[in-house]
C-alpha cells in the first residue's frame, strides 16, 4: 500500500470518526475537544484550537484547544472584516507561513492583533468553518509532528473535516439561541403571570370593597381553595389556577346593586334575586378573558350550585358540577360561616363541623369536604411555629384549639371516610 | 469483536523495571482505550518513571483520536523530561505513525524486552 492511499485511508477513517463525535451533542465542550483531536490525529498535529466565532460580540472564543501556548488568551477580537475575508475562501484553509502562503492565502487579511497572536501561538494553518457563507469558527493548526509543511492534500483533509465541525458549532450556536429565547419566553411569561396575578388580586380587592362587611373574604377563598386543591394531589400550576377561581368567584357582585350586598338585614325576594345574579354574571365577565388556567368562569357560575341539584343558576348536580366549582362552595361556605356578618357573627366551630357534616352530599361534595377536613387536621395536629398553618392563621387566634377540633376533625373524616356522610344521590 | 474489546482495555497490567514503566496499549487505540492508556502513562509519570515503554504487540488499529492522544502523551512525557518508547508496532501501525511524524517524537524498539534492555539506564534530562 503507497503512503498516499494510507493517508487517504486515515483521511477517511477520521471523518467517520469526527462523524461519531458531532452526532454527540450531549456534551458541547467534550464534543469539540474530540473534533479537535480528531483533526490533529488525522494530520499528526501536536498543537492546536478551536475557535467559536461570536459575531455579536466581536471575538474569536477558543473552545477547545491542545498544546497552545502558556497563556493565551480565551478569546481575542475578530472583526466582521477578518470574518468576510475568510469566508471569501469558501472554507479553504489558510496558510499562516509566509513561505507557504498560497496567491489565495495572502488576500485574506488579518488584524496585526490577530497575526501576533497567531504566531505568539505558533500557529501554521487556519482552517475556516462555514455553514452556509457564514464564519462560525476557525480551526488553528500547529506545526505537523513530521516537520514538513502542509500538503495540498492536508489543507483538503481539514477542510472536509472542517465543514463537519463547522456544522457541529452552527447547531451548537443555535441550540443556545433556543435556549436564549425559551428563557426570554419563561421570563417574560413569568412577568405576565405576576401582572395577572396582581390585576386578579385587585379585582378581588374591588370586589371585597364593594361588600364592607366581607372585606378579605375572595382573599380568604383563595387561600382555601388553594389548599384544599394541594391536599386533592393537584399539581402546582392547577392549585394556582384554583387560587385564581377563589379570588375571582365573586367578580360578577360588581353588577348587583351595592345597597343589597350590603344590606344589614335579611333581603326580600326580589333583592335575592339581583344578588343570585352574581354567579351568571360573573361567568359573563371572565369568559372573555383568555386565562392561564382552565375553568375559572366555570367556577364563578357554579360555586352556588349543590350536588343535591337544589343550587344556582343552572340546578346541576354530582358530577354535571365541576370540581373547582364544588372546592369554591366549600371555600366559600366555610369562610362564610367562620366571619363575622352583620346580622349574624360567626359560628363556634362545633357548629361549623355539624353543618359540614349535615350538607356533605347536599351543599358540598364529600371528597371536597374529606379533603378540606384533612389539610385542617394536619394544621391543628401541627405545632404553632413549627410549619405554616394558613388556615389557622385565616381563621384568628383562639377560634380553633388543638384538644377541641382534633376530636371533630378526626370523627368527621372517619364518617367521610366510610360514606356514612354521603347521602344517597349525592356527588 | 465484541465492545470490551473494542474499548481495548490494556491487555495485561502495567509492570515497572527500575525507573522504565511498561505499560500496554489494546487492541484498538480509539478515544476511550486512548485515554486509559493516557491515564496509565501519565500516573506511572507521576510514580517517578524515567523512561515509559508502550507495548502494542495487542494494537491491530489506532484511530485518529487515538494518534491524537498518543500525541499528547508525547508532550506529557516531555513535559516531565522522561522518554517515550513504543515497542512491538505492527507494520501498518508503524507506518501510519511515520506517516504522521509520530516517530519522530518517541524512540522505536522491536519488542519489549529490547527496549528495556537498551532504556534501562536513567533517562537524560530533556529527551
Amino acid at each position: 500500500m503507497s503512503d498516499r492511499l494510507r493517508k487517504v485511508i486515515h483521511a477517511f477513517s477520521a471523518v467517520a470518526d469526527l462523524g461519531v463525535e458531532i452526532a454527540d451533542t450531549s456534551d458541547f465542550d467534550e464534543m469539540v475537544t474530540a473534533a479537535l483531536q480528531v483533526v490533529l490525529g488525522a494530520l499528526g498535529v501536536r498543537r492546536g484550537a478551536v475557535g467559536e466565532y461570536d459575531a455579536d460580540a466581536g471575538v474569536m472564543r477558543f473552545v477547545a484547544a491542545r498544546g497552545h501556548a502558556e497563556g493565551a488568551p480565551s478569546e481575542v477580537p475578530f472583526s466582521p472584516m477578518e470574518a468576510e475575508a475568510l469566508v471569501g475562501g469558501e472554507g479553504a484553509a489558510v496558510s499562516v507561513e509566509a513561505e507557504e502562503m498560497s496567491a489565495d492565502d495572502k488576500r485574506v487579511s488579518l488584524s496585526e492583533r490577530f497575526l501576533s497572536e497567531l504566531e505568539r501561538s505558533r500557529v501554521k494553518l487556519l482552517v475556516p468553518l462555514l455553514v452556509h457563507g457564514r464564519l462560525e469558527g476557525l480551526i488553528l493548526l500547529g506545526e505537523k509532528a513530521s516537520g514538513e509543511a502542509y500538503t495540498v492534500e492536508d489543507r483538503d483533509v481539514a477542510r472536509a473535516l472542517g465543514r463537519h465541525i463547522g456544522v457541529g458549532l452552527h447547531n451548537h450556536r443555535l441550540l443556545r439561541e433556543i435556549e436564549r429565547r425559551a428563557e426570554e419566553t419563561r421570563r417574560i411569561y413569568e412577568e405576565l403571570r405576576g401582572i395577572y396575578q396582581g390585576t386578579v388580586r385587585a379585582f378581588a380587592a374591588a370586589i371585597d370593597y364593594k361588600d364592607k362587611y366581607t372585606q378579605g373574604h375572595s382573599e380568604r377563598v383563595g387561600k382555601y381553595s388553594e389548599i384544599i386543591a394541594r391536599e386533592l394531589g393537584w399539581s402546582d400550576e392547577e392549585v394556582e389556577g384554583m387560587a385564581i377561581a377563589g379570588y375571582l368567584h365573586d367578580v360578577g357582585k360588581l353588577i348587583v346593586d351595592r345597597d343589597i350586598i350590603n344590606a344589614p338585614y335579611k333581603i326580600d325576594a326580589k333583592q335575592s334575586s339581583e344578588l343570585n345574579r352574581h354567579p351568571a354574571a360573573g361567568y359573563e365577565i371572565l369568559s372573555p378573558i383568555k386565562h392561564p388556567y382552565a375553568d375559572i368562569p366555570l367556577t364563578a357560575r357554579y360555586h352556588h350550585e349543590r350536588v343535591d341539584g337544589r343550587g344556582y343558576p343552572d340546578g346541576l348536580s354530582g358530577d354535571e358540577i365541576p370540581l373547582c366549582a364544588k372546592i369554591v362552595t366549600l371555600a366559600d361556605s366555610f369562610d362564610a360561616m367562620t366571619t363575622d356578618r352583620p346580622y349574624k357573627r360567626r359560628r363556634e366551630f362545633p357548629e361549623v363541623v355539624e353543618d359540614l357534616r349535615r350538607n356533605t352530599g347536599q351543599q358540598f361534595a364529600p371528597e371536597v369536604v374529606l379533603a378540606f377536613c384533612r389539610a385542617l387536621l394536619k394544621e391543628v395536629r401541627s405545632e404553632p411555629g413549627q410549619q405554616q398553618r394558613p388556615m389557622m392563621r385565616l381563621l384568628g387566634k383562639g377560634y380553633l384549639d388543638a384538644a377541641q377540633g382534633e376530636p371533630m376533625l378526626t370523627q368527621l373524616i372517619t364518617e367521610l371516610e366510610s360514606g356514612a356522610t354521603a347521602p344517597v344521590g349525592s356527588a | 469483536m465484541n465492545e470490551s474489546a473494542r474499548s481495548g482495555s490494556p491487555a495485561l497490567a502495567p509492570s515497572r523495571a527500575g525507573d522504565v514503566a511498561v505499560v500496554y496499549a489494546g487492541d484498538y487505540v480509539n478515544k476511550m482505550s486512548g485515554q486509559r492508556l493516557e491515564r496509565e502513562c501519565r500516573l506511572r509519570l507521576e510514580e517517578g518513571a524515567r523512561t515509559v515503554v508502550i507495548n502494542f504487540r495487542d494494537t491491530e488499529l489506532v484511530n485518529s483520536i487515538g494518534v491524537s492522544i498518543l500525541l499528547g502523551i508525547v508532550d506529557i512525557a516531555e513535559a516531565r523530561s522522561a522518554r517515550l518508547v513504543f515497542t512491538n508496532l505492527n507494520r501498518h501501525n508503524q507506518k501510519l505513525f511515520e506517516l504522521l511524524g509520530l516517530t519522530r517524537c518517541v524512540a522505536l524498539a522491536d519488542s519489549e524486552e529490547a527496549a528495556l534492555a537498551e532504556f534501562a539506564a536513567p533517562a537524560p534530562r530533556g529527551h
